[in-house]
């Protein structure tokens, strides 16, 4: 009965209820989206490190991987050292640079790595085959669009472009065996991936055994921190990152981001009971005769107060199931503003959807709901009954 | 036996600065089946015995047994009880919840006293057709007429089977023609057994219990 009178009670006013059920959903959805975006980007940094299965990292001392321009000598050396240690069950070694093909008048500049295609971790073949000869390279569909190269085209690649001489360090010509998407690309930027020592040798002899990152894999995740500790020891001039040293390094440049969420999460939840209490303590403020007939007639004062909360829990339910469709709607359309961000790689999502945050975020809105219903039910509900009948029948 | 005995019964209140001595101790006794009609001037204190009887007040001195229970004193949560399954309401203005149907509102204290769903919805249409909205079951208070909506809330008063029926101004709302036909009704329910006590200015309604108490004062002066 308690039910069917809340459910009746919410319908007498229709486009009311119906306002404020979208006013929670608005509140729903921002909360939603902050929740989402406070861990999503940590998440989806942190599902990127290891979505090839690489739990260490090695890059120039004090740096992040590709952080700087910054180089590692001795690579050959360094990869013989980490292979002599059995935790250590892969090591791939990789070199940054940038390439240009020169086309009739223009000049394409892209990106490239200089991997082993046998354990690189650095991308994905969409088609053709990896760059596994000396004299092959592969791009992903910004390369191949603004080249306009084919598979099986042979290209004039160099590097080391000097802008006071206008020449090149090395010029090498490549064929395009495969199509390839770079994991950690981003937006519209151009990138290829050829082999490790081609990019070396096409450097000159300053960058003949250079590289500027090593990934490993390590034989169990217990002993990634220890080969980590063993790695810094043994191998001068190099920072090894695990993924949790990564994340917590993300975690502090984050850290100003995740307080914009919070509070703005907060605002929201703030803003949605706010709704809730006003819609309850006007709608219970026009029911004080009914309310106070039904504590004539024998109703409880807890089964009054379970009734008006009901009434709350029915908005913010509402609300909040509206509001996320559309915080997962607003949160896509976000993250793909956010995510054409300049240099930032483009598999990272701003906003994750976890289930676990989603429902914290619902559960801490509908709490809110019933927060919201309490105050002014209880209230009503306590008023004196012969006095407030008199009131209300001078009235 | 006596369903209703009061003794020495005041009840004072503020009103703004002044203080107001409703009732000034009252003393008397109804018996089981009675139908009791108090009258008086506007402000003798009528309502507010009305709403001691009915332990929707606190009396300041005295007492009030309804069937052997004493009202005054009780706590919240006991008083509320004890008006769900001894005493029914019938006010002036109908009171009936706007967004249930006739036969919801009756079955609305069945509800709390928790009958279960078949039992007061074969109770309520019982009830409706004992009042005579048998075939109203299903409208909705704004789709009834003054004189219907009292006869709703006529059989939710009777919707736990109450000790006594108090009404306050039942036809106080009503023209002439729809307050006669709550008039017959009140003396159906009497002969059928209810103990009813009505306040009331109505002299028709009046007449029609078996006794008046006259108040002047916040003192009965006579019956």
């Amino acid at each position: 009965m308690r039910f069917a009178l809340a459910w009746s009670s919410l319908r007498r006013h229709g486009t009311r209820t119906l306002l404020a059920i979208l006013g929670v959903a608005v509140a729903a959805a921002m909360l939603l989206d902050m929740v989402m975006m406070s861990t999503g980007l940590r998440e989806s940094f942190r599902e990127l490190l290891l979505s090839r299965g690489f739990q260490l990292r090695l890059a120039p001392k004090g740096t992040l991987p590709f952080d700087t321009d910054a180089t590692i000598e001795n690579s050959s050396a360094i990869v013989a050292t980490l292979r002599s240690n059995p935790r250590i069950v892969i090591v791939s070694a990789v070199l940054g640079g940038t390439i240009h093909i020169p086309l009739g008048d223009r000049v394409v500049t892209s990106a490239t790595l200089g991997v082993d295609p046998a354990v690189q971790g650095d991308y994905e073949l969409l088609s053709g085959r990896d760059p596994l000869g000396p004299n092959d390279i592969a791009g992903n569909d910004d390369f191949l669009r603004a080249t306009g190269a084919k598979m099986g085209d042979t290209l004039e690649v160099a590097t080391g472009y000097d802008p006071q001489l206008r020449t090149y360090a090395g010029s090498r010509r490549l064929v395009v065996t495969g199509r390839v998407r770079f994991l950690y690309g981003a937006a519209n930027q151009l990138a290829t991936a050829m082999r490790l020592e081609t990019l070396q040798e096409m450097g000159g002899p300053d960058r003949r055994d250079d590289a500027s990152l090593f990934m490993m894999k390590v034989r169990n995740d217990s002993e990634v921190e220890s080969t980590r500790d063993w790695i810094e020891k043994t191998v001068p001039g190099v920072s090894a990152i695990s993924t949790s040293t990564a994340l917590a390094q993300v975690d502090q440049r984050l850290s100003y981001f995740r307080q914009l969420a919070l509070i703005l999460g907060t605002v929201s939840l703030f803003v949605g009971f706010l709704l809730v209490t006003t819609l309850m303590t006007v709608s219970v403020n026009e029911r004080i005769s009914e309310i106070t007939v039904m504590r004539a007639l024998g109703v409880s004062r807890v089964h009054v107060v379970q009734q008006i909360v009901l009434e709350g829990i029915f908005i913010t339910i509402g609300g909040a199931i509206a509001g996320l469709g559309l915080g997962l709607l607003t949160a896509r359309y976000l993250n793909g503003i956010l995510s054409s961000f300049p240099g930032l790689p483009v598999a990272i999502d701003f906003f994750l959807f976890q289930p676990k945050a989603a429902w914290m975020s619902l559960g801490l809105l509908s709490l809110s709901g019933i927060a919201a219903g309490i105050y002014p039910s209880y209230r009503a509900a306590s008023l004196p009954i012969a006095t407030t009948l008199r009131q209300e029948a001078i009235a | 036996m006596n369903v209703v005995e009061a003794k020495d019964l005041a009840r004072d209140y503020h009103l703004g600065v002044e203080y107001v001595h409703a009732l000034r101790g009252v003393t008397f006794a109804i018996p089981e089946g009675d139908y009791v009609a108090i009258v008086g001037p506007s402000g003798c204190g009528k309502s507010t015995l009305l709403n001691l009887l009915g332990a929707i007040d606190q009396p300041t001195r005295g007492s009030v047994n309804i069937r052997g229970n004493s009202v005054a004193g009780m706590r919240d949560r006991e008083a509320t009880e004890f008006r769900l399954r001894n005493i029914g309401f019938v006010f002036q203005r109908f009171y009936l919840m706007p967004t249930l149907t006739a036969r919801e509102n009756v079955e609305l204290p069945m509800s709390e006293a928790g009958l279960g769903r078949a039992e007061r919805g074969e109770r309520a249409r019982e009830l409706l057709s004992y009042v005579g909205l048998g075939h109203r079951e299903r409208h909705r208070p704004s789709e009834l007429s003054g004189g219907e909506q009292q006869r709703v809330a006529i059989a939710r008063a009777l919707a736990n089977k109450p000790a006594i029926l108090l009404a306050d101004e039942p036809t106080g709302e009503l023209d002439a023609k729809t307050g006669a036909e709550i008039i017959g009704l009140f003396g159906q329910l009497n002969s059928d057994g209810t103990t009813i006590i009505v306040v009331t200015h109505d002299e028709d309604l009046a007449s029609a219990a078996r006794r008046k108490i006259h108040m002047r004062d916040g003192l009965i002066v006579d019956g």
